[in-house]
Formats: structure tokens, C-alpha cells, sequence
């Protein structure tokens, strides 16, 4: 899958036949955001292997088409964990020589700082630890959770079964409904080729680093729907006799939201470019730059977006909750904005004055 | 549907010899720091005027660096001409006195131009010795640039011009004023009936005046035009449409990286007195200025690669500029919030001076090359809204 207009067209049809804003409102209405049929058309489509090896049994592509198919999911705000499965879990246990299984995948854990532990013992190894807001731990058929091999320096990666025991899943749940589990872990013992040795420079933090660039992906394509949506309302919605987008007031910010969009666009397209030349490692900087961006637009355009729709874009029969209501939520996830902002400063702060320049004019471009 | 493809931004790719470029820009610029051939200033593009310096850079093929060889040009590509500007901005260096010229007279001269004029202005642009200025505002003309006044009489030989322009940057040390005027009167529409003249800045009838800002700074003037003798060579274009024309230099005018980097300075100079372990605040403020001057820049090279790819990114260039230059002002705020000291000119303190500075200069950024609600405007209407 090399042409990103052929991939771009291909995913766009299949989102808009199985992620409907129709679709996804009857799913929130029956208790879950899920949508099957969405998910069994990305397998067919192989998507949910997008990132993963070839070699591996994956569909291949790197983070230029990732971003691509990622926009198109964030243009539809599609209830699946695209991201997770692919770029994620499915790369993890690829990395590990570990067999991708069937189904969707999560990761774990997948905020700063948090930790579970592999001990080594007799016959295997003993998981511990907790991961917090899994994305769609309760609906993925495996989670790939980056452990801590204790006193060895090192990763492992180990695709845990939600049902195991030792294994408590606790729901929880972002502003859009989409799951955000507590996954602990506590005494779950497994023989020793279930914990896969990870390759020294992949840990936690790369988990982060490519969570949170898919999640500014996502971002970047829900942006572009929310402008559609409101500069189309802004042009049917009649007012004092005209289109509420002849006064200047709506136009004026209109014209900031598609500023706004466009500078989230060019920061996903930044970082994607960095990763695909430099590694998502090397390119820490532009990844948080991109989160940042990205999380900042998210704000800016989801307020604006509320003010032109008016009352009735903020009651639970719009189909603008459904992308708003996302921006909200992806920004702050792999991650908070916050979190990335500080991560970029630090970078900045030890490249110093004179390192500042440098570092925003390296790479390719 | 909203018709987003009216809004493009196409990938930005580095042609290959542009980290040569850009080691060789940064090696000539520390070399002049070191000589001391330039004090390093923020908006240099406008306030750091030197003719000496401008020659130096043409020396090295950097002015008219697009243009074709015959006429001096490097016939090289914008992205490339957009890594030495960046470069050249960056470090504060004086590239006021040919900055317009290279930046749209010369590119409106490729295009409109006589084979004359070309091969009359354009090798003089590029060896740094021939400097332009823009004649477009008026004190009844700013946002309404089409209720512009000063008009130019068919007479023998030429035109007869008179009127007054203002804000016209270095007037007072530029050869020629590239000035929009009447040559007709409005027809149906207002935008019609303009011309473009070049009008010599030492000619009998042009009276120049300096404008002085809050600032101090004085690079702006009011030119007055009082039957001044423009003869036929030196209009550009058709006449009548001068309007179109004027519409084309907009891209060039609005998109680059002069529309980014006007207080960047501040940031360096934060940094400096931050040392290499701020606090957590501190951090976050650098982390997010860092982010968005990065979009930025990217969108500031697209809109370079859709001029290499000869479209006009009018709209682009627009909104390029609406967010650039709110950015340069925010980070003046931004960086303020994190100090606990007054702003002041006069102390030997890099921070407080430069603080000062960026504070005083700050309202330019969002009045000069079009207001901001202006530009806002040309977006609003690129999406369909008006």
C-alpha cells in the first residue's frame, strides 16, 4: 500500500460505510461505544495490520500511511482501536518474534511513569503492576504490555489475555464514551516464552512516543471534519435573513479554525516525516511538537465549532459531539498536551540558545 | 461540503543541496558576528538597513537566487531561497535594503515585465546595489487599498503622477517606488482602471517624509508625488491592470519567514537566562512556542513549494500570515509570563531590553502587509463564506 490517495480514497469509503454518525450514536445509545461491523471491515481490508511487518504477518507501511489511514479514522471518529492494534500492540509482539493472534489489540501501560514488572521465577515469569486508561482493554483479545524484566535492564513485551487470572479489568471511559480500562495485574503467572525480549531501545517510552503521534493523526483528521461541519452549518443555518456565515463575526472565526487546522495538519505532517527519516526515537521532538500542536488546535477548534453550531451542536442529537467530545479526550491520552509541552522544553532548554535554531531547522525539511 | 481542496498545503521536500546551503549561510554569518559586521536585531528585515551587507550577500548569489541567470538570478528554487531567508532572519541580520526588491519587485518585474525592464532592474536587484520600495497604502487607502487615489495622466512620453503615498518602508534610502495608482478611472468594479508605475525616488515632484513609530523606529516614510514625470518605460504590465498584478505580489509579500520570526530573538534571549534546567513552567512555555513555531515554519514552506510549483497561494500566504503573526505576539505575552521583571530598553540586561523591544514592536506585526481581520477575510472567503 504505497499510494496515499489510492489508501486515502479506500479508507474513506470503508469509514463511511461502517462509521456513520448514525452508527456510532445507535452504538453509544445500546451501553457501548463499539462498532463490530467497523472492525471486522478493517480486517477484511487487513488496516488493522497497517504498521506491522510483513514479515511478521503484517500488512506492512510505515508512518506516512499510518497518518494517512489514522486521518481518515479521526475524520470519523471510528470507535476502534485502529492505533493500538497496528501500530502498537501488533508492532510490539512483531518486534518480539511473538505471534500477532487474531483480533483487536491494546497496549499497556500507556501513561508516563507507570510500570508492570516481569519476575523471573520457576517455570516462567510473574506479572505485576497497573496500567491505567488501557484504551479498549475490555474488547481486545490481547493486551501487549511492555513489562519491566526485573534486574535484567531491560523489556519484554507480553500479549496478556484480559480474561486470565490474575488479570482485573476495571471500566472506565474517556469524555466520548471510548474504554479506557484499569488493567491490574497481580500474581499472573506464564510460562517463560510467553514474555517476548524486546530489542534494548524499545521500552515504555516508545509505547508514548508512537501512541502519541497516531493520537495527533487522529486529532489532525477529526479537526478537518469538525471545520467541514461547521463552515457547512455556518452557511444553511438562516438568521435575521441570511446565512449566519454572511456576518463577519462567524467568518473571522472560521478563518482562525481553518488556521488552526491547517497548523495541526503541517505539524502531524512534520513529525511524520521525521519519524520516517530519523526513527520516532530520534524524533522525540517533533513527535511532542506535533502533540502539541495538535492538542492546542484541539481546544481552540472544538470551542469555536460549539459557538457557531449553536445550541443545538451541543445536545446529544448533533453529530458534532462525537468529534468534539474526542479532541477533548485524544489530546491529553499517550500523553497529556501538558506533559508533551514540558518533554519539548526540556529538549529546547538543553539545546540552549544557541541550540534552538538547530534543532527546529534539522532533519529533512 | 465545505470545499477544503480551495486551502492547500502541499508537502514540503528539501531539494538535497539544502543542508549545504544552510551550512554555508550559518558559516558566512558567523564568520560577519565574529568580524562584528552586524549586530544581531529582531525584524531586521525592516530595521537593519545595509547596503554594504546586501552586497555581500549578492556576492554570494543570494539575491535573486529564483530569477533567471541572464538576468543575475541563481535559478534556484523558493524552497531553497526560503532557507537562506529563514537563515539570514534567525540571526538578525541587516537584509532591509534589498528585501522587497528580492522578495516581489523582482518576481512582479518576471512576470509582468518588459524584457527591458528585466534586464534593466533585475541584474542590479541581485548584486545588491538597487533597492525598491512599495507605494501601495494611502491615508484614505489601507484595508481599502482599491480607494487608493494618487493617479497617473497620460502625457507625452509618459505618465503624469501625483498623490501621496504612505507607510512606505525605507523610501528614504531606496532607489525606486514600485506605485500602485489610477490610470483610469473605476468601471464597473472598483479594482479596475489601475496601473503599476516604477517611480524614481530622486525625481523632480517626490517629496519624501519619515514617519516615526512609538517605537522610535523610523523605516517608515509618506511619499509625496506632486506631478511627477514617469516616462512610458517605466510602467509595468498593462495598464488597468494594475490591480491583478498588485493581487499577485501577495503571496510573496505575506507568506514567509519574515511573518514568523520577528520576535524569535526573545525566545533565545529567555533561554539564555533560563539556563539548561528551567522550571516545570517555564518548560511548558518554551515547549509550546517551540511547537507552534514549528507548524508555522512548515506551513510557510508549503506555501513556498505551491509557489515553486507556480500556483498562486494567495489564500495560503494569508492565512500563513494571520497565524504567524499572532503567534509573534503571543509569544511576547508567553515569554512575559514567565519573568518577574519590567521590560526596559535601556538595561545592559538582554532579557528586559529585548522584552522591551518585542513589546513595542508588537502591534506592527498584525497591521503591516495586510490587517490580520483582512486577511481572515480572504480565508472566510476561500471556504465558501462569502
Amino acid at each position: 500500500m504505497t499510494d496515499p490517495e489510492l489508501l486515502r480514497s479506500v479508507a474513506h469509503d470503508l469509514f463511511a460505510a461502517h462509521a456513520a454518525p448514525e452508527a456510532i450514536s445507535r452504538a453509544e445509545a445500546a451501553g457501548e461505544v463499539w462498532l463490530p461491523a467497523l472492525w471486522g471491515a478493517l480486517e477484511v481490508a487487513g488496516f488493522h495490520r497497517l504498521g506491522v511487518p510483513e514479515g511478521a504477518g503484517g500488512a506492512g507501511g510505515g508512518w506516512a500511511e499510518l497518518a494517512v489511514l489514522l486521518r481518515a479514522a479521526g475524520r470519523f471518529a471510528a470507535p476502534v482501536p485502529l492505533a493500538e492494534t497496528g501500530p502498537l500492540g501488533g508492532w510490539l509482539l512483531a518486534a518480539a518474534d511473538l505471534p500477532l493472534g487474531s483480533g483487536p489489540l491494546t497496549v499497556a501501560p500507556v501513561r508516563p511513569g507507570e510500570r508492570v514488572i516481569a519476575q523471573r521465577g520457576a517455570g516462567g515469569w510473574e506479572l505485576s503492576g497497573r496500567a491505567t486508561r488501557v484504551p479498549w482493554a475490555r474488547r481486545a483479545t490481547r493486551i501487549a504490555v511492555v513489562v519491566e524484566l526485573a534486574g535484567e535492564g531491560r523489556r519484554g513485551v507480553v500479549a496478556v489475555d484480559p480474561a486470565a487470572p490474575g488479570v482485573r479489568i476495571k471500566p472506565g471511559a474517556n469524555l466520548a464514551g471510548e474504554a479506557r480500562d484499569v488493567v491490574e495485574v497481580h500474581g499472573l503467572h506464564l510460562p517463560a516464552d510467553a514474555v517476548g525480549l524486546l530489542p534494548m531501545e524499545i521500552d515504555e517510552g516508545t509505547v508514548l512516543r508512537r501512541g502519541a503521534l497516531a493520537r495527533a493523526a487522529l486529532i489532525a483528521g477529526a479537526l478537518e471534519r469538525v471545520l467541514d461541519l461547521s463552515v457547512d452549518y455556518a452557511r444553511l443555518r438562516q438568521q435575521f435573513g441570511r446565512p449566519i456565515g454572511a456576518f463577519q463575526a462567524i467568518q473571522q472565526e472560521l478563518a482562525r479554525m481553518a488556521g488552526e487546522v491547517a497548523a495541526a495538519g503541517a505539524a502531524v505532517d512534520a513529525s511524520v516525516e521525521a519519524v520516517e527519516h530519523a526513527g520516532e526515537a530520534a524524533a522525540l521532538a517533533e513527535i511532542a511538537a506535533a502533540r502539541v500542536r495538535a492538542g492546542e488546535a484541539a481546544g481552540r477548534v472544538a470551542r469555536t465549532a460549539h459557538q457557531v453550531h449553536g445550541a443545538i451542536g451541543f445536545t446529544d442529537e448533533h453529530q458534532l459531539r462525537h468529534f468534539t467530545r474526542r479532541l477533548w479526550s485524544w489530546r491529553d491520552e499517550f500523553g497529556s498536551e501538558r506533559y508533551w509541552a514540558e518533554t519539548l522544553g526540556r529538549l529546547a532548554a538543553e539545546a540552549g540558545p544557541d541550540g534552538l535554531w538547530p534543532l527546529i531547522t534539522r532533519g529533512p525539511g | 461540503m465545505a470545499d477544503l481542496a480551495l486551502l492547500s498545503f502541499p508537502p514540503v521536500r528539501l531539494p538535497g543541496q539544502a543542508a549545504a546551503l544552510r551550512a554555508e549561510v550559518r558559516a558566512f554569518l558567523a564568520a560577519e558576528l565574529a568580524a562584528g559586521g552586524f549586530v544581531p536585531r529582531p525584524d531586521a528585515w525592516l530595521g537593519g538597513h545595509s547596503a554594504e551587507f546586501s552586497r555581500k550577500l549578492a556576492a554570494r548569489g543570494w539575491i535573486g537566487m529564483t530569477w533567471p541567470r541572464r538576468y543575475g538570478g541563481g535559478e534556484r528554487s523558493q524552497l531553497e531561497r526560503y532557507v537562506v531567508t529563514e537563515e539570514l532572519l534567525a540571526a538578525g541580520a541587516p537584509v532591509a535594503a534589498h528585501w522587497i526588491a528580492d522578495r516581489q519587485s523582482g518576481p512582479l518585474l518576471l512576470r509582468y515585465g518588459t524584457e527591458a525592464q528585466r534586464a534593466r532592474f533585475l541584474p542590479a536587484i541581485a548584486r545588491g546595489e538597487c533597492y525598491f520600495a512599495i507605494g501601495m497604502s494611502e491615508p484614505e487607502a489601507g484595508s481599502d487599498l482599491a480607494a487608493a487615489r494618487t493617479a497617473a495622466q497620460r502625457v507625452a512620453g509618459g505618465w503624469r503622477l501625483s498623490g501621496r503615498k504612505l507607510w512606505t518602508s525605507h523610501a528614504h534610502a531606496a532607489h525606486y517606488v514600485f506605485t500602485l495608482c489610477r490610470t483610469a478611472p473605476p468601471g464597473e468594479r472598483r479594482h479596475e482602471g489601475f496601473s503599476q508605475l516604477i517611480v524614481p525616488l530622486d525625481a523632480p515632484g517626490v517629496t519624501i517624509r519619515p514617519i516615526r513609530l512609538l517605537n522610535g523606529a523610523r523605516h517608515f516614510n509618506e511619499v509625496i508625488l506632486d506631478d511627477v514625470h514617469v516616462p512610458d518605460d517605466l510602467l509595468v504590465g498593462e495598464p488597468g491592470r494594475g490591480w491583478e498584478q498588485v493581487t499577485s505580489e501577495l503571496a510573496y509579500e505575506r507568506s514567509g519567514p519574515e511573518r514568523l520570526l520577528s520576535t524569535f530573538p526573545l525566545v533565545v534571549a529567555l533561554l539564555r537566562a533560563l539556563g539548561p534546567d528551567p522550571d516545570r513552567a517555564a518548560r511548558e512555555v518554551v515547549g509550546r512556542l517551540t511547537a507552534n513555531l514549528w507548524a508555522l515554519r512548515r506551513l510557510s514552506q508549503s506555501v513556498a513549494t505551491a509557489l515553486d510549483a507556480g500556483r498562486q497561494p494567495n489564500t495560503e500566504a494569508a492565512l500563513v500570515k494571520d497565524l504567524g503573526t499572532r503567534f509573534e505576539q503571543d509569544l511576547v505575552e508567553a515569554v512575559r509570563g514567565v519573568l518577574d521583571r519590567e521590560p526596559d530598553r535601556t538595561e545592559p540586561d538582554e532579557l528586559a531590553a529585548t522584552l522591551a523591544e518585542a513589546i513595542l514592536a508588537a502591534p506592527g506585526f498584525t497591521l503591516r502587509g495586510g490587517t490580520n481581520e483582512i486577511l481572515r477575510g480572504s480565508v472566510a472567503r476561500a471556504l465558501g463564506l462569502r
